[in-house]
């Protein structure tokens, strides 16, 4: 089982708040759309940061 | 494309778009990269800003003001109203901005003075050599090239990746992210010449709702909660909605926006050699009221006059750029900086009957002067028998 990060791009804001509160750098905010461009470690504080709901850590088999 | 600049700005808000104007009327040649398409949107902001802050950079013109603010109001969770009225304080209260014709003009008058501007710009690695920065790695709509300069601005705001990628450690905790998430609205009974403020920790937990007018019927209705309060249910969102359910029903929704708002510490060093960092990526927001754009403002002038010097004497290290950071720390917004950081600490810390008690205590004062330490006094004085809790505000004002 691994566990990733989940972007749901009709829901974000792409306001940046992930990029900042992320402890491995690994988001970036391109033009008008979010991206993981690193390594995640599926922390999952991004997805508590945003304001609305857009980011999921997901547990796949 | 040129590729090579006496300075070079990454980012083009308020923080970036004043350094460049100050370099570039120092007659150095200086370049702006911004990543959007556009300056000035997507707005991330409610755009309260105190008028004489604001004239310290740039004269007021009606072109990029929605509002004229005459008071602030804070509300409790009981509902007690706290009316801070310009005409009883001797200073003026503030503006709400039109953000997007406002950074528009910062950067307009970068560009008159000098400045290139390119949009459609991100950087995406700092050029390192020997340790020091030399200019940016960049993706031009698409295409890679490399700009170099003798010092590169970091005035990227709340994402702040450019010092990260040169060394400075600016990832904000958890639990000082302030979330954030707002909607234009239009069509709503306010009060238009009043920025009010909803405290508590059902309404905003950790931090505050705001309304502040865009026009008589217009206003940013928008709301911060920390990082640590925010999760499923229970979002900036979720909370604002509810909030706009019960006080503006039959409000219309023209903008949705969402952002965050460091209210860390600043950095604990904006320099770095050929690199100095600005605006909110230095982390130099007022924790306590999230304001920001006088300060990146503040920060950005700075920085450019500081780097006027050394790209002049021809030596941009850390140690030569270091006077912008030990003189933003020994100015007034310095000294604020830190007082409000403490402020802000103590308040996350209250209860909602404590909120309630000290806004009873001052619900009919009229202060003389309109500022966060005259509240603090105030508050300190009516509430003798609160006098060890309020220890740690005394200590903040000392
Ligand atoms: C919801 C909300 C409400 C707020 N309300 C207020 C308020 O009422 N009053 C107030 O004073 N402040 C307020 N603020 C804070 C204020 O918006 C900021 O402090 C201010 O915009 C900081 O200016 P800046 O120039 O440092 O950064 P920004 O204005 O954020 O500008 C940074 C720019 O850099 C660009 N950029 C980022 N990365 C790159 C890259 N790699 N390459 C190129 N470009 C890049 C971005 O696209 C952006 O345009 C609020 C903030 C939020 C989120």
């Amino acid at each position: 089982m691994s566990t990733m990060l989940r972007i749901n791009r009709d829901k974000c804001g792409y306001c940046g708040t992930c990029v900042a509160v992320c402890p491995e750098d690994a988001l970036e905010l391109i033009d008008a759309y979010l991206s993981l461009e690193r390594e995640c470690i599926a922390c999952g504080i991004c997805a508590r940061a945003c304001p609305l709901g857009a980011l999921e850590v997901v547990h796949e088999e | 494309m040129k590729n090579n600049y006496d300075m070079l700005v990454i980012g083009g808000g308020p923080a970036g778009a004043l350094a460049a104007k100050t370099a570039a009327e120092a007659g150095n040649s200086v370049c702006i990269i911004e990543k959007r398409p556009a300056i000035g949107t997507p707005v991330r902001c409610a755009e309260g800003v105190g008028k004489e802050l604001l004239k310290q950079f740039i004269k007021p013109d009606p072109r990029w003001i929605s509002a004229e603010i005459e008071r602030a109001r804070l509300i409790a969770p009981n509902g007690t109203t706290v009316s801070l009225e310009q005409d009883k304080a001797g200073n003026e209260v503030g503006y709400v901005l039109d953000r997007k014709i406002f950074d528009r003009e910062l950067v307009w008058q970068a560009a008159e003075a000098g400045a290139d501007v390119i949009v459609k710009t991100r950087a995406t690695a700092p050029i390192m050599e020997n340790g020091a920065v030399r200019g940016a790695k960049v993706l031009s709509v698409g295409t890679p090239a490399e700009i170099r300069a003798d010092v590169v601005l970091a005035a990227d705001g709340t994402e702040a990746q450019f010092a990260r990628w040169a060394g400075l450690d600016t990832t904000v905790p958890l639990r000082e992210m302030m979330s954030c998430a707002q909607y234009l609205l239009t069509d709503i009974d306010i009060d238009a010449g009043s920025t009010d403020f909803y405290l508590g920790n059902d309404i905003a937990p950790e931090g505050y709702l705001w309304v502040f007018p865009k026009g008589e019927r217009t206003a940013n209705v928008g709301i911060g909660i920390s990082g640590r309060k925010s999760r499923d249910g229970a979002r900036a969102k979720d909370y604002l909605d509810r909030f706009v359910a019960k006080n503006f029903p039959g409000g219309k929704t023209i903008e949705c926006i969402a952002g965050g708002v460091p209210v860390c510490r600043p950095l604990p060093c904006t320099v770095a050699d050929g690199l100095m960092v600005i605006g909110d990526a230095a982390r130099v927001v007022d924790p306590l009221t999230g304001g920001g754009i006088g300060n990146a403002m503040f920060t950005g002038r700075l920085a450019a006059r500081v780097a006027s010097g050394c790209i002049s004497t021809g030596n941009c290290s850390k140690e030569a750029l270091m006077p912008y950071d030990t003189e933003w720390r020994a100015s007034r917004m310095g000294a604020f900086l830190e007082r409000n950081y403490k402020v802000k600490e103590y308040f996350i810390t209250l209860d909602d009957a404590k909120l309630n008690t000290l806004a009873d205590s001052i619900a009919n004062i009229s202060l003389k002067e309109f500022s966060v330490s005259a509240l603090i006094r105030e508050l300190i004085k009516r509430n003798p028998k609160m006098l060890f809790e309020l220890k740690a505000l005394k200590d903040a004002l000392a």
